[in-house]
């Protein structure tokens, strides 16, 4: 026993190893960059510049940019739900066949039964919540392992959609609902000549204008709330690049939409989604406690959170989720068949996995599951569009997600962060 | 008798920044029982874990001798093929299995890869007879209790021709008649030429059965007895177990000690494994403003079980017994209903109950008080920032920020995490399951510190701890805790190691 004296170890004394370096970082002059947490962002640029390259540019053209987007906004919106369900440490295969089996009830509502659109879409998107309160219960109060539960939900709802449907499908769909699923805003005021780039429209580019100076001032007013609070903020340089580069973004995608077709109104539904989801999930206790449970269970239970109606939640939530995806998906469409949303489920969770959730759960951000998302489609149509055979895009698609999560394990393990 | 069978001579094992074993010496005659004795974290396991070939040769130094043959162990199967079996506390048995394919389970009775049937449980039979299991043998290892599960550990062992059996604890778990028969068992094996090394904190039970007794004490022999020719009693064990001396170790501390704050009455826990075992039997204990009260008791006593179920009923069934805070009974059912009552809990596993690795210290620091810190279910993020910054500067957190990542932190500033965490929901009870385990001396320091500042506060302190200098040198009033019941209370100025530790080893008369 070494004698120490008092002095030596006091509260402010160092010896306790100092600060631990952080590895997993890059520095570049002074902009550090997690490695971890911005791959996605830098990859997902990095296949956007090599299918431009690669189609001579058709990728960014005005009207591809829309197809991307409205080919993919059901897939994205599931996404949003499942990224929740992965941080949580759980999994949901049954997303296809609900989405299957709500687009079904709706086309029956609307259809069949002539049920006012509104009404109805509200009573799918109910459906979808006694769907997720269903399979939630199993897993958060009955304690069966959510993939077990799921696959069978995957089984029933298909069973369910084929019961409802028999072998054909129902349609057409209001005019409204196709709308939602498949039109775009209409151009309230008028056009406006942007030059070389010829005619948009105003109203979509006002739009834009507005969503750029929201983000702006937001992230201005939250930089001087840290600021005040004397917390460290990034430089004004780097702040004025980083919102340069965000409106930057913005302003091309809403520009090349207004010279196409407006604003596809799911774009309008995915955007309102994604910031009311990615607020949920960092700002509010109930997201905390998400994060909680995926991160360490046990430690969750031990820290007061009510785990068992958390999941539930988040299953309930995804049943809404896919509600809306099933209409939106029958609705563009303009019926609801059988096979609707086939294998739906592998694409949102291939997209938040791609997205940098972790697979052991506590890890994952919305904007990055839409992220990966959109680096699927973007592989997607790329390769459709240079012509590549369907089974050539699986592949690629496999090896991505495979690549995808291998780099996350590797810089867990390389950071020692698993441990 | 005065063969050796195993020598193990200057045995060191380092683990990074710690001397678990420092040059220990154990010495095993031919045919004996001989019993390993120290107090928790004095490296016994560690020994048999070397001794057993889970840590292989080259991983530690000095010399084992087995048999008169120098022994290179590389793995456990080395040291199997040689005779010795260890038994842990945890019994490694696969409870879907039968009896008879656990008995040899690795070592099947087989002919060209088929499994002889008949030949198993022919030969499984004629063991459990040995070891006096009375069961079928193809009965499942799930439906039979702790103790024959034992038995069938034994029987195991015996089915590799054992010649050195080792007992990690092997009563721990088990109740008064199957520990009797357990003992009984041994006797006959020895009896039989089967040498035992038993590892065991009951100490009636050591002075009951062994030939010999080896005292290790921080990773260091201190001696091997034999226990007819130096008449060795319990005393005797007890003052080789904790001869140290107290230095300088522990801040200097007034209390001012006021009204009951907490009190815990007759809580009894049953064990959710095993049905019908209480392991807390009756408890009673009262906690006062501005004190710091101990909780002894050697591994297995039911500590951390106790306070768990206090702590939102977090182990155990069956549980009955009331709780009173400020002398009004309250009723806890799960941990928000505590951290409402102003109860907290620090764990004494940071890493499994305690801390999310993967996430940064602002954020654990505010797992368990996020209420406050909202408003309408919005975290207010910024003052979540300042108040965990705050913690960081006051507990003295060493990271570079409170956006650090705990996995990353050293054990005790991850500690410091965890303390901060439940005094953010401003408790008036906190109970703190080994707050400096696996801690440096210099952090121990440091947390004895703030425990002494929680107590100025007025805040009621209940710290459980394995290491008798440690509540020695804290704590205002001791309980001792002994397979589940209070066995003794004892006030500061009359708290001797020896006092404590001969009430956490007395046994149910």
């Amino acid at each position: 026993m070494s004698s120490i004296t008092p002095a030596d170890v006091a509260v402010g004394a160092t010896g306790d190893g100092g600060a631990p370096r952080q590895p997993g970082r890059v520095s570049l002059g002074g902009l550090s960059v997690n490695l971890r947490s911005s791959g996605i962002y830098i990859a997902f640029a990095l296949i956007i510049v090599l299918f431009s390259v690669l189609t001579d540019g058709a990728l960014l053209q005005p009207q591809n940019i829309s197809n991307i987007i409205v080919q993919n906004s059901y897939v994205l919106i599931l996404a949003i739900g499942m990224i929740l369900i992965i941080i949580a440490g759980h999994i949901d295969l049954s997303v296809g066949s609900v989405v299957a089996v709500t687009g079904a009830l709706a086309a029956v509502l609307m259809v069949n039964m002539g049920v006012a659109w509104p009404l109805a879409l509200l009573i799918t998107i109910i459906a979808g919540g006694v769907i997720g309160a269903w399979q939630g219960y199993w897993i958060a109060y009955f304690g069966i392992p959510a993939f077990i539960v799921t696959l069978a939900g995957m089984l029933l709802f298909r069973a369910l959609t084929l019961t409802v449907l028999g072998n054909q499908g129902i349609g057409p769909f209001p005019d409204q609902v196709r709308t939602l699923a498949n039109g775009f805003t209409d151009g309230y005021l008028g056009n406006i000549g942007l030059g070389p780039l010829g005619g948009a429209d105003l109203f979509s580019l006002l739009i834009g204008i507005i969503a750029i100076a929201g983000m702006v001032l937001a992230q201005w007013r939250t930089r001087g709330a840290r600021k005040g609070y004397g917390q460290a903020v990034e430089p004004v340089a780097l702040f004025v690049l980083k919102m340069a580069a965000g409106a930057a973004l913005i302003l091309f995608v809403v520009v090349q939409l207004a010279r196409f077709k407006n604003l596809p109104w799911v774009l309008v539904l995915l955007a309102v989604l994604v910031l009311a989801y990615s607020l949920m999930a960092n700002r509010t206790v109930f997201g905390r406690q998400i994060y909680a449970i995926g991160g360490n269970l046990q430690a969750a239970v031990m820290s007061g959170v009510k785990v068992k109606s958390v999941v539930f939640w988040i299953f309930v939530n995804m049943g809404v989720l896919s509600a809306i995806a099933g209409v939106i998906f029958a609705g563009r469409l303009n019926q609801a068949g059988p096979t609707a949303g086939n294998s739906f489920e592998l694409d949102a969770i291939a997209a938040a996995f791609i997205g940098g959730a972790a697979v052991q759960g506590g890890v994952g951000k919305v904007v990055g599951a839409i992220t990966g998302g959109l680096i699927m489609a973007v592989i997607n149509n790329g390769m459709s569009l240079i012509g590549s055979p369907s089974e050539r895009v699986m592949l690629v698609k496999g090896i991505v997600l495979l690549a995808a999560v291998a780099f996350d394990v590797w810089t867990k393990r390389r950071t020692g962060a698993s441990r | 008798m005065t063969e050796h069978i195993l020598r193990m001579s200057g045995i060191t094992k380092t683990f990074p920044g710690v001397k678990a074993l420092q040059d220990v010496n154990l010495s095993v005659r031919r045919g004996e029982i001989h019993a390993i004795c120290g107090e928790n974290g004095a490296g016994k396991s560690t020994l048999m874990k070397v001794l057993s070939g889970v840590y292989p040769h080259g991983d530690y130094e000095g010399e084992i001798t087995f048999e008169g043959k120098r022994c290179e162990f590389g793995g456990i199967r080395d040291s199997e093929h040689a005779g010795i079996v260890i038994i842990h506390q945890e019994l490694a048995l696969s409870p879907q299995l039968s009896i008879a394919e656990n008995i040899f389970l690795g070592n099947e009775r087989a002919r060209r890869g088929v499994i002889d049937w008949n030949r198993t449980n022919y030969e499984a039979g004629e063991l459990m007879k040995r070891v006096g299991l009375r069961e079928n043998p193809t009965t499942p290892i799930a439906d039979i209790g702790v103790g024959k599960q034992q038995l069938v550990e034994i029987a195991k062992a015996l089915s590799k021709e054992v010649k050195l059996l080792i007992l990690d604890e092997p009563t721990a778990a088990l109740n008064d008649d199957d520990s009797a028969h357990l003992l009984d068992l041994l006797r006959g094996l020895r009896d039989e030429g089967i040498t035992c090394v038993i590892i065991s904190h009951k100490l009636n039970e050591v002075i009951a059965i062994a030939d010999s007794v080896t005292i290790i004490r921080d990773g260091r022999t201190i001696e091997t007895l034999d226990m007819a020719d130096d008449h060795v009693t319990e005393d005797r064990i007890i003052s080789g177990m904790v001869g140290r001396a107290l230095d300088n170790r522990f801040p200097p501390h007034e209390a001012d000690i006021g009204e009951e704050a907490f009190r815990i009455e007759d809580w009894t826990v049953h064990s959710p494994s095993q049905p019908g075992r209480k392991v807390v039997d009756g408890a009673s204990l009262t906690l006062r403003r501005g004190e710091i009260v101990g909780l002894a008791g050697l591994m297995g006593a039911g500590r951390t079980e106790l306070a768990m179920s206090v702590f939102g009923r977090t182990y155990g069934v069956n549980i009955s017994g009331r709780l009173f805070k400020d002398g009004k009974p309250i009723d806890i059912r799960n941990v928000q209903d505590a951290i409402r009552h102003g109860v907290a809990y620090a764990t004494e596993d940071r890493k499994r109950y305690g801390l999310n690795l993967i996430e940064d210290i602002k954020r654990n620091i505010s797992a368990a008080g996020l209420k406050g810190l909202s408003s309408r279910g919005w975290v207010n993020e910024n003052e979540e920032y300042r108040v965990a910054e705050g913690f960081r500067k006051s507990m003295n957190i060493k990271a570079p920020g409170v956006t650090s990542v705990v996995g990353k932190l050293s054990g005790g500033n991850q500690q410091k995490v965890v303390l901060s965490k439940w005094i953010l929901t401003e408790p008036d009870v906190l109970i703190l399951d080994e707050p400096t385990r696996g801690i440096d001396v210099g952090a121990k320091y440091e947390i004895y510190t703030i425990i002494n500042r929680l107590a100025d506060q007025g805040k009621a302190v209940l710290v459980i701890s394995s290491e008798l200098p440690e509540l020695l040198g804290l704590c205002d009033r001791i309980y001792t805790l002994s397979e589940g019941r209070i066995t003794g209370e004892v006030p500061r100025g009359e708290a001797t190691q020896e006092r404590l530790m001969y009430l956490m080893t007395k046994g149910q008369e």
